[in-house]
């Protein structure tokens, strides 16, 4: 089990813990702290995907987040995802990779075909082939492009993971651990402000781990080992690897994605896999650095292909050579370095550099060391498909567009490096607008609009020595402003290597007759044509240009693209870059699980469960629960083998015929006081609540300012000031926020306090013909004749030793009683009403029962008070005041709220007496009539009368008050049900409402 | 998301608050006689700026009060927030 590729000593991966793995079926190894990328390469794989139009053969082009190429679905730790950067993804034991968008296999692939077809994938392919005929849509075109389109593949298997959220406030928030960032947060953190440094690598330091340099006079990597050591120990310091800072948003707020676990082998049971933070930073410092961008070439996608920082990252951090054989292609002095380090590993390579023969302080030192180097050179074409085999080179003359020479030199990678990018996406999503910076053909940040820095790379400054002052700088002026305290540091001495002037060339030209792909993005397979197409076809915006090719558009964000894109629409119109100016950033800067976004929201914990104190009676006996926003509501008690249908006529029948008694505690209940109190009342609700007597209790509607009905419910006179108002489960929210407003905003004036009372009363109703005989036997000492006790009368009274509020009101319609105890008492006050009802025939009863029992009654509730409706849609017109003015008063007057055909609430029986009526039906005059056939209203609500024995349903129609009398069809094309119906009057049981008064 | 100062409570998160409106709309008095048009005015219109705008916001799960911000709508910027009763600029 050798590695070929593996180094026998660079590298700071762990020797002494061999990870094994596979990728498509193979068994592999590799050591920890290796990433997948690593690992394959050390085993000599580059082949690993096909790319996303043309099925071309891809490998590994980067080493971090810059990778365009290698995205794998990846199954580890018991699940599987697809679309993982194989360069970031590190290694853990079991870990099983596969190649995607390629079938049957990454080696033999049937969508290459595609690269032959170049003329069926041109720019805006989408927009020109798929058009038609309309007919091939959905089953050729769409199956097709889904099919071709995407990587990986989702899991459908539930995702088992824990992902977490966390909030936190910071003075000083640094994304980036280089030597700019480490240096802004030790400055910070040495004047006492609370920081957080986010590193989104395993390992901190960043450059600092690949560059060959010193600071004081300790190796980079050793520098930024004992910089973390310290900050780690400093308590108001937060050190986190694995980070990445992906957004910035509104008012300085940045959201981090950490990867808690996912490279743990073991872990134990309720560690996250990954968490999402939300900091508030009073200041950010933005070292994100830079990336490195290629140089455009033919066949510039082919594996073996990378950035030449990436090279040397392979060998300096994993160990691990790219290739033996080494092309090194670049236009400035970076790349030098990447070949010094495989010169120090006994490679020899090839350097191409496009500038004329000069000389810098690498350059002479790769010449010392005998490198071949060859200057006004560059890779026209690399040869070889699935792996670099050789490449065709050319000597430019001095116009850098046509070739003194050409000749073909044997490679087996090619490592290219065309200058660097900083990595601004932050800044700019913070609202930087951005400034191009000519000296470096790259934008660097502007005015900033947030309280954001950028440093070192990040700001275009790639020297060592000026990033380390920056970052002290910075990180020293910003926290003293926010700590007030100032601790001097001396800026360390640097020693590094100084870079001579890049050479701005960055696609090298073809010779005649040769016209090999070359692309600008990799990952969306957009090449040198099609940016050229789009412009000839009269594309000008580098928005619309960018929509149009898919530029830039992959997960990756055009990170190794863009700008050499930007050059290209430049070049051909003639324009200069900031002239064509940039795309927009947003987050997230790279791919984040859907995981972390949901955190713990998911399942029971997507929102808290409301449940009442008598919650536990209920479950024990037998009770199906009803969603009633975050309340969970008893709908219904299941006896035996009984249905929903079944259950609820009995419960309901039950309270008509005996008593029943409905677990009524969700009602929202707000509690009023102060001398205006009775004021107040009369403002919000439509009728008059000045004369209310103490001990009453009076049904009140209350409008929006539209003159929409908003709530109903009833309210009491506890006291002189002092009053208990209930609204309906569904609006207790707004309506007391409703409250709050007119006290607070309106009418200051009025001495009202509100407060809700909700969850402070446990509430049960008591309904039936035999209430009152059961209520006497609760309350043995209580005089509750109807005189002494009439309706909408109110008591407080003992409920066997407890104090309790007894209110004679009624939802049902029959004679009923509503019992409120503390909260803590309800579970003894139900077991109490259920032991002591037990000889009248008392049952509870579910909402569902009482939905019916309030339908039949002709008792609007939510579906008929959804939002449309005005009082006299509702028949509620009794209860609007005309002598004093009201919330929405004045709307009422609206002329369309007056027309004669005005909606209004009538009842519904099907003719045959059995079917009942889809609620939601609409009502038509002919169900066979052409569509779209005149809709007359719908049905709100429906129910079996188990007074009539027989459907009953409510409904919303146009000119309702004429139709009585009338038929009509009330038609469901969800339920596939058209019922012949008779309108009748919306109160269907007891229309005098003699019951409630008995 | 935003960072709104309650002036009851301090610096809170968006998540907190409720959204109210253009804080500037005044309600026609009680009890006294309206135009129609002005009470169309106040129910139902009102301006889309780009740029300042004061509106009402709700701290719903904080101190219950409701509070004025001014607050550009296109950046997202506050430059003040007060309680109801004070008067923005
Ligand atoms: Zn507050």
């Amino acid at each position: 089990m050798s590695q070929p590729f593996r180094l026998n000593k660079e590298g700071l991966i762990n020797r002494n813990k061999k990870i094994s793995f596979t990728f498509n079926g193979k068994k592999l190894f590799g050591y920890e702290g290796d990433t997948i990328a690593s690992a394959l390469i050390a085993n000599g794989i580059h082949l690993v995907g096909r790319s996303f139009k043309y099925h071309r053969p891809r490998g590994f082009f980067g080493a971090g987040v810059e990778e365009p190429n290698a995205k794998l679905q990846v199954e580890f730790n018991g699940h599987s995802e697809p679309n993982v950067n194989a360069t970031e993804m590190e290694l853990v034991e079991g870990l099983s990779a596969t190649s995607q968008n390629c079938w049957p296999s990454v080696n033999f692939d049937v969508g290459a075909i595609n690269n032959f077809l170049k003329m069926f994938f041109p720019a805006g392919f989408y927009y020109k082939t798929f058009m038609w005929p309309k007919s091939f849509w959905y089953k050729i075109y769409e199956p097709f492009i889904r099919k071709a389109a995407g990587l990986g593949v989702a899991s459908i298997e539930k995702d088992k993971e824990r992902y977490e959220h966390k909030f936190e406030y910071c003075d000083l928030l640094v994304t980036g651990s280089g030597p700019s960032g480490l240096a802004s947060a030790y400055a910070a953190a040495k004047n006492g402000a609370k920081v957080i440094l986010a590193e989104d690598k395993p390992r901190f330091g960043g450059t600092l781990l690949t560059d060959d340099v010193s600071i004081d006079n300790l190796s980079g990597k050793d520098w930024a080992e004992k910089i973390i050591t310290e900050l780690k120990s400093m308590p108001n310091v937060t050190v986190k690897n694995r980070s990445q800072v992906f957004g910035y948003y509104d008012h300085n707020m940045l959201v981090m994605f950490e990867r808690v676990s996912d490279h743990l082998e073991k872990k134990s049971k309720f560690t996250p896999r990954q968490r999402l933070w939300y900091i508030r930073a009073k200041e950010t410092i933005l070292s994100t650095g830079s990336i490195e961008r290629p140089i455009v070439f033919g066949n510039n996608d082919t594996p073996g292909i990378f950035l030449s920082a990436a090279a040397k990252e392979y060998m300096k951090v994993y160990g691990v050579l790219v290739g033996k054989k080494p092309v090194i292609f670049t236009n400035n002095d970076s790349a030098y370095e990447t070949a010094l380090e495989f010169k120090k590993n006994n490679v020899e390579p090839i350097i191409l550099d496009t500038r004329e023969e000069h000389s810098s302080e690498l350059i002479d030192e790769a010449k010392s060391k005998g490198i071949d180097i060859r200057f006004s050179h560059g890779v026209i074409v690399a040869n070889g498909y699935k792996k670099v085999k050789s490449a065709k080179i050319g000597k430019l003359n001095k116009d850098k567009n046509s070739f003194e020479k050409i000749e073909t030199v044997d490679c087996d990678c090619i490592c290219v490096s065309g200058f660097w990018t900083p990595s601004v996406h932050l800044a700019s999503q913070s609202g930087n607008k951005l400034k191009y910076e000519e000296k470096i053909d790259a934008f660097i940040p502007d005015k900033k609009k947030q309280h954001e820095t950028s440093v070192g790379a990040a700001n275009g400054s790639f020297t060592l020595e000026e990033s380390l002052k920056h970052g002290f700088e910075n990180g020293s002026n910003l926290s003293a402003k926010i700590t007030e305290t100032k601790t001097e540091i001396s800026i360390p001495n640097v020693n590094e290597k100084n870079y001579g002037a890049h050479d701005k060339f960055w696609c090298m030209p073809l010779p005649k007759n040769e016209n090999p792909k070359r692309f600008v993005d990799f990952q969306n397979d957009v090449s040198v044509s099609d940016i050229e197409i789009a412009i000839r076809e009269g594309y000008r915006s580098i928005e619309h240009v960018k929509r149009y090719t898919t530029l830039g558009m992959a997960t990756d964000q055009g990170r190794t693209s863009n700008l050499n894109g930007l050059q290209l629409v430049s070049n051909i119109e003639n324009k200069i870059v900031p002239e064509v100016g940039h795309t927009t950033f947003r987050p997230p800067f790279t791919p984040i699980t859907i995981g972390t976004i949901v955190g713990r929201e998911v399942g029971m914990e997507y929102m808290p469960t409301r449940k009442t104190p008598m919650h536990e009676w209920h479950e024990k006996n037998n009770a199906v629960f009803v969603d009633a926003g975050a309340w969970k509501r008893p709908r219904y008690y299941k006896e035996g083998n009984e249905t929903l249908f079944e259950a609820s006529k009995r419960e309901a029948k039950n309270v008509r015929e005996n008593v029943g008694i409905c677990d009524v505690t969700t009602l929202g209940k707000i509690d009023i006081k102060g001398p205006d109190a009775a004021e107040f009342l009369n403002r919000v609700y439509t009728n008059a609540w000045m004369k209310l007597p103490i001990g009453k209790a009076r049904y009140g509607l209350m409008l929006r300012e539209d003159g929409i009905v908003m709530d109903d419910g009833t309210t009491t006179r506890i006291s002189e000031n002092h009053y208990h108002m209930t609204t309906t489960t569904a609006q207790a929210a707004n309506v007391l926020s409703h409250l709050e407003y007119y006290l607070q905003i309106v009418w200051p004036e009025l001495n009202v306090n509100v407060v809700s009372t909700t969850e402070q009363w446990a509430g049960a109703a008591i309904a039936g013909p035999k209430s009152r005989d059961m209520l006497s036997k609760l309350y043995p000492d209580l005089d509750v004749s109807n005189e002494a006790l009439p309706f909408m009368g109110y008591k407080e009274a003992e409920f066997f030793g407890v104090p309790s509020r007894i209110f004679r009101i009624s939802f049902s319609g029959e004679l009923a009683y509503e019992i409120n105890v503390k909260s803590d008492h309800g579970m003894f006050m139900w077991e109490k009403m259920m032991e002591v009802g037990k000889e009248f025939g008392n049952q509870p009863y579910g909402t569902e029962a009482l939905s019916t029992l309030r339908i039949e009654m002709g008792h609007v509730a939510g579906p008929e008070l959804d939002g449309r409706t005005i009082p006299s849609d509702v028949s509620l017109n009794g209860l609007v005041s005309k002598k004093k003015d009201f919330i929405g008063k004045n709307s009422l007057g609206r002329e369309a709220f007056n027309v004669e055909s005005r909606q209004k609430i009538v009842g519904l029986i099907p003719i045959d007496r059995k079917s009942s009526i889809p609620e939601g039906s609409h009502i038509v005059q002919d169900q066979n009539a052409k569509l779209p056939n005149p809709k007359l209203g719908h049905v709100s609500s429906s129910c079996w009368s188990v007074e009539n024995n027989n459907p009953f349903s409510l409904a919303i129609m146009k000119d309702g008050k004429n139709m009585i009398g009338k038929k009509f069809f009330a038609v469901s094309p969800l339920k596939n049900k058209s019922i012949e119906v008779e309108v009748i009057s919306s109160h269907y049981v007891d229309p005098e409402g003699k019951r409630v008064r008995s | 998301m935003l960072y709104i100062k309650c002036p009851y409570c301090g610096l809170r998160a968006q998540k907190e608050f409720s959204y109210g409106g253009d804080a500037t709309v005044k309600r026609p008095n009680i009890n006294e006689e309206v135009s129609s048009e002005d009470w169309d005015n106040f129910v139902y219109m009102r301006k889309s700026p780009r740029g300042k705008h004061i509106e009402l916001w709700q701290h719903i799960a904080g101190c219950r009060q409701w509070i004025k911000v001014q607050r550009d709508t296109a950046t997202h910027e506050i430059f003040q927030t007060a309680k109801v009763t004070e008067e923005i600029r």
